[in-house]
């Protein structure tokens, strides 16, 4: 804003053409409150009007040029400095000039390439928004709008189950096994711990969700790990031969699809975290990557085929299970 | 449009054998430090404890034994344990050396009430390490627990089945 009282000055307002029909989504801003914005993807158009409102009737505004860009840009806490952009269009509204009334401009950015989801992580950010400026010859006039973007997927065409034995040898083998290997974000978990081999005192087991945001590049690598979710599967002790039921519901967390290597700046990635407890709480665990993914409103294989899969490996068929693999952990 | 409903149903599992469901557990393994006795005299006394061991895992030679320690041979089996592993020992219950002083209103180390709180450290300290997958791999710890004494001159080694 200007600092000197003398000279004209303006306020910038971005309406965009579709503010009424577009649907606007939460996202959580860096100090954890949550807001809305208009939801885009990739490949749509943002249009709109900017309105430049004097903000002293009758008084001209000198200025350098008006524009309006639309930004994605990638921008690391530790490096605040640098905004990586990895897209940047820009449309000129205006010639450098004099402006003697309030005016409104209008903008297109057509088919806008948005290839990456909006993200505020722990230690990065990635962020798209549009960005009007008014030029001047001591301070610019700007104006910004965020905007989010979902990155969606279609319901991949091989999504094996996870089917592993592990175990420390003559104390506790379990082999166990979930459904899939990519889930979308509402997606349910379905699986099971099968035991082997029980000759420690298992006092309970659970199963929790860690999402790892790895940021930064060869020696400067660093992980950010939380546990989303801690759910219990199972309290008391089991022997050899029993089966435990996995089943969770992935909707009531919080949580983003698996972005690997963005604009090779960072990663989020999530992973399933198997721990067994004994009675002296001692905690033996299984780390599993699983991938997740958007599911588009409209973009969906028929239920026959979900069902057709579906149906190969639960209770009931006489289909035989795949060959496990061998992991000792 | 209305949401798919995620099939949600267990996944197959093989039908549980009736000897694994309702036999003896393979975890079983009781440990109990008891009856303290004190020998020899006057200054060259000290306590013995018995160390009663029963157990179906088959890493212990013996299913059931019986030994008497005293309270130097678990701060040796610690101190072998901590170098020997990668185990993070329990601590024992303390040293009471204060209670070693002389002019003491009350029997020092041999008092009662300091034995029976130390008995139960001591269990609580055995209980926690034999059942550790790791401690249950060392020579030190099965010498401790099933060997008629405690030969400190021993070769550490790591131990696999009995």
């Amino acid at each position: 804003m200007s600092f000197f009282s003398f000279g004209q000055s303006a306020e910038i307002d971005i309406v965009l053409n579709d503010a009424e029909t577009r649907k606007k989504a939460e996202h959580k801003t860096e100090d954890g409150k949550k807001d809305k914005y208009f939801l885009f993807y990739d490949g749509e158009t943002v249009s709109g009007k900017v309105n430049v409102t004097l903000k002293t009737p009758g008084k001209r505004l000198e200025h350098q040029g008006f524009k309006i860009e639309f930004i994605g840009q990638i921008e690391l806490y530790y490096d605040r400095g640098n905004h990586h952009e990895f897209v940047s269009l820009v449309k000129d509204l205006a010639r450098p000039g004099e402006m003697a009334q309030s005016q409104t401009f209008d903008f297109e950015f057509t088919h806008v390439e948005k290839p990456y989801e909006s993200y505020t992580g722990q230690n990065v950010k990635l962020r798209y928004f549009l960005r009007a400026t008014v030029s001047r010859r001591l301070n610019d006039i700007c104006k910004e709008m965020d905007i989010v973007v979902h990155t969606l997927s279609t319901y991949p065409e091989l999504n094996s189950s996870i089917k592993m034995e592990v175990g420390i040898e003559d104390c506790l083998h379990i082999e166990f096994e979930y459904n899939k290997s990519k889930y979308h974000l509402k997606d349910v978990i379905v699986g099971k711990i099968y035991f082997l081999l029980v000759r420690i005192k298992i006092k309970h087991m659970e199963i929790d969700i860690i999402k790892r945001e790895t940021t930064g590049t060869g020696p400067n690598v660093y992980h950010e790990n939380d546990t989303i979710a801690k759910y219990e599967i199972m309290d008391g002790a089991p022997v050899r031969g029993e089966s435990i039921p996995i089943r969770l519901f992935l909707a009531g967390y919080e949580m983003t699809p698996t972005m690997r290597d963005i604009n090779k700046k960072f990663s989020v990635r999530y992973y399933l975290n198997l721990v067994l407890i004994d009675e002296e709480e001692r905690r033996y665990f299984k780390q599993q990557e699983i991938t997740l993914w958007r599911e588009g409103d409209v973009a969906r294989k028929s239920m026959s085929h979900q069902a057709a899969i579906a149906s190969q490996r639960f209770e009931g068929s006489e289909k035989t299970l795949p060959q496990a693999k061998e992991d000792s952990n | 449009m209305a949401e798919a409903i995620a099939d949600t149903r267990r996944l197959y599992t093989k039908p549980q054998n009736l000897n694994d469901a309702y036999g003896p557990p393979s975890n079983f393994l009781e440990i109990d430090v008891t009856n303290p006795e004190t020998v020899g005299v006057g200054r060259n006394r000290f306590t013995t404890y018995e160390i009663k061991l029963k157990t179906n895992l088959p890493i212990f030679k013996l299913k059931e034994s019986r030994v008497r320690r005293r309270y130097s041979d678990f701060e040796w089996l610690r101190g072998e344990l901590e170098r020997e592993s990668k185990v993070v020992v329990p601590p024992l219950p303390g040293k009471a050396l204060f209670r070693q002083l002389p002019f003491r209103g009350d029997d020092g180390i041999f008092d009662d009430s300091f034995i029976e709180e130390r008995r139960q450290g001591l269990e609580q300290f055995l209980n926690k390490v034999a059942g550790h997958p790791l401690a249950q791999n060392e020579r030190c710890l099965h010498m401790f627990l099933q060997d008629e004494s405690v030969d400190k001159n021993y070769t550490p080694s790591k131990i696999r089945q009995a």
